[in-house]
């Protein structure tokens, strides 16, 4: 413990009697002369004044910091509504930003096909990965070798992923939703694997010495008692990883590379997303283009933001996380 | 005592199930083999992760491979890229990627500060709850959601304005020389900070609420403001998690990309003031691919390969030093 304890001089008497005591105490203030009279309370002022200063300066950090928050939900929300519409929902860009109407559909089919296959990708694999670190590996070279790893990929850009599966998937076989898919596969992976790692350690030995008890081999009890037990807390990180590579767009942009057109095909010709969409749409210039990427904005705020309460919700039913 | 209740309770409601199922696994299972089976799948998916890492390490790189060979150290040192001349010095973009996190940093640092102070030590419970969801919600946006508000919303109310007033009353200083632009190193950096105060501050406050609530009363006995317990109890203990959760902001800033080619200005040139436009390498990546052909996509994959490097560094030593505090 680091505290500086000043002077303990005062005793009974209460701090402000303590304070030139503790001359070269930094709580006195630290410039209390020897010499000053006990009822001197200058320091003390100033003591309090720095501790009300601090106390304003703390609150404005909080004030400029849920400005931002505030602004974001109401001109999203005010902005988005404005173009929003059924038909927003369910069609397709037009060919020209200046033109008005049309929707993200195709945007919203691409985000949920390389979403959806990513995620039937990454949360098998992330999982078993997981398991091993719990169940097997342990404390080993290997398990603390690819716990260290999948920290480092986690902090890895989003952009260099997307370069990364462009050099080896999309160089040899074009653009398309399943090289966009690989991509957030690789982005989900590692928050997969560290957030299955942390629930799985919660599960408690005796719930796994009931299942040898049983005779049950250590694979059944992994995959009857032990991932059963975890489920919710697995759900809970899986959704932040769907959350996550839902708002996802510069990896796409060298993946998927987006398109205007609705199309379903997993590889042979780009696809569209959600963001891909949106960040066309900020970059043009013209009135109608903008406006269907605010909408577009709302639509996909609003994905996102179902996936993450969606996560606390499951978290706080879950029995064994806290 | 637990025991019996344990030993009593698990034959009624555990027997039958419990029999039949340890049946049915026996039946199923196919024997000691399906048990190392399944280990080493287990353990394929997690050496995959690494290879996956090494994998991205060599093909970008040997992609990058011809274009780092005809610009030897040319490519971080030279600031001249003219891709129509197969000239490809990115330093420019090196510096744009560190100026707007150095503000990003100056900016967020701070306000992470005083939101995780705010949320250990000020807070009233009622207010805990609704701060710290915002803060969470502030995380989740995705940053093409804040590229399209800083560009419509932040730009005309906010950099713009600020830019005109910092080249206007203080353009004798270089830093802010004008001509101001809103699309600006300063403007990426706001957006960056924004993005990167809710992980800073989430970081800060797990550090903060390890400090043992012994230590605050002690100060607090010994007559200590509010401020004096923060600043000689709280603080010193947490210096290393400061550091450690700052430098993972730091790591997320420079990767970030979309956001930032929104409002950096798209200009390939180094300017001293911050409220000049300028372009940073995650930046230059997303606004240029889309148009690139031969050895300027490979040099697009060059600077990916040097942000991934810069990245990669930035993390291990934050990792370390929140390792480190964790341990002590």
């Amino acid at each position: 413990m680091s505290v500086d304890l000043p002077g303990t001089g005062g005793g009974v008497e209460a701090a402000p009697a303590a304070a030139p005591a503790a001359a070269n105490g930094r709580w006195a203030g630290g410039r209390a002369t020897p010499g000053a009279s006990l009822r001197d309370i200058r320091p003390q002022r100033r003591r309090v004044w720095r501790d009300r200063r601090n106390t304003a300066l703390i609150l404005l950090a909080v004030g400029l910091t849920m400005t931002p928050v505030v602004m974001i939900l109401y001109q999203i929300t005010a902005k988005g509504i404005a173009t929003m519409d059924w038909g927003f929902l369910t069609s397709s860009m037009p060919f020209s930003f200046r033109r008005e109407g049309g929707g993200f559909f195709n945007g919203l089919v691409g985000t949920g096909i390389m979403v959806g296959i990513a995620s039937l990708v990454s949360v098998p694999l992330g999982v078993l990965a997981a398991v091993y670190l719990v169940e097997y590996g342990k404390k080993n070279w290997l398990a603390k070798l690819i716990r260290f790893f999948s920290d480092v990929m986690t902090g890895v850009p989003s952009v260099f992923v997307g370069l990364f599966v462009y050099t080896a998937l999309v160089i040899p076989f074009g653009f398309g939703a399943l090289m966009g898919a690989a991509s957030l596969a690789i982005i989900m992976m590692p928050i997969i694997v560290r957030s299955t790692e942390e629930m799985l350690k919660l599960v408690p030995q005796e719930l796994k010495d009931a299942g040898y008890a049983l005779g049950a081999a250590k694979w059944q009890t992994v995959v009857r008692v032990v991932l059963p037990s975890a489920a919710p807390g697995i759900t809970t990180g899986v959704m932040l990883a769907v959350a996550r590579a839902a708002g996802e767009t510069a990896p796409l942009i060298l993946t998927a590379l987006g398109s205007y057109q609705l199309t379903a095909a997993l590889w042979g010709e780009p696809i569209s997303s959600l963001t891909l969409a949106i960040f066309d749409g900020a970059r043009n210039p013209f009135a109608a283009g903008q406006a269907r990427a605010w909408a577009g904005a709302l639509e996909l705020l609003i994905i996102v933001l179902i996936f993450t309460v969606g996560a606390r919700v499951v978290a706080s039913r879950s029995r064994i996380a806290r | 005592m637990l025991l019996r209740r344990s030993v009593r309770s698990a034959p009624s409601s555990l027997s039958a199930s419990g029999t039949a199922s340890a049946g049915v696994w026996r039946r199923k299972g196919v024997g000691r083999r399906a048990d190392s089976l399944f280990a080493v799948l287990a353990a394929l998916s997690g050496v995959l992760i690494l290879g996956i890492l090494g994998w991205m390490v060599v093909s970008t790189t040997g992609t990058a491979l011809p274009v780092f060979g005809s610009q030897g150290i040319s490519f971080i040192t030279s600031s001249r890229w003219s891709p129509s001349d197969g000239e490809f010095g990115t330093l420019a973009f090196i510096y744009g990627t560190v100026v707007t996190s150095v503000i990003a940093l100056l900016i967020a640092v701070p306000l992470s500060l005083g939101v995780s102070l705010f949320l250990t030590e000020y807070s009233p419970k009622r207010l805990k709850g609704p701060v710290g969801q915002a803060v969470d919600l502030l995380a989740a946006v995705p940053s093409v959601i804040y590229g399209l508000w800083g560009v419509f919303i932040l730009l005309p109310l906010f950099l713009q304005p600020v830019s005109d007033f910092l080249a206007e009353y203080l353009g004798f200083i270089p830093i802010f020389k004008g001509p101001p632009s809103g699309l600006s190193y300063f403007g990426a950096g706001v957006i960056l900070a924004i993005m990167i105060t809710p992980i800073i501050t989430s970081l800060c406050r797990e550090v903060f609420e390890t400090v043992p609530g012994a230590d605050r009363h002690a100060a607090y006995a010994l007559g200590a403001t509010k401020w004096e317990v923060i600043r000689q109890a709280v603080l010193p203990r947490a210096r290393a998690g400061i550091v450690g959760a700052t430098m993972l902001g730091l790591g997320r800033a420079l990767g970030e990309t979309i956001a930032v080619a929104l409002l950096i200005g798209s200009s390939v040139s180094i300017d001293a003031s911050i409220v000049r436009p300028g372009y940073s390498m995650a930046a230059v990546i997303a606004n240029q691919f889309q148009e690139a052909t031969g050895d300027h996509i490979r040099a697009l994959v060059g600077i990916g390969v040097v942000l991934f490097a810069l990245t990669i560094i930035i993390n291990m030593a934050a990792r370390a030093l929140v390792w480190r505090f964790n341990r002590t």
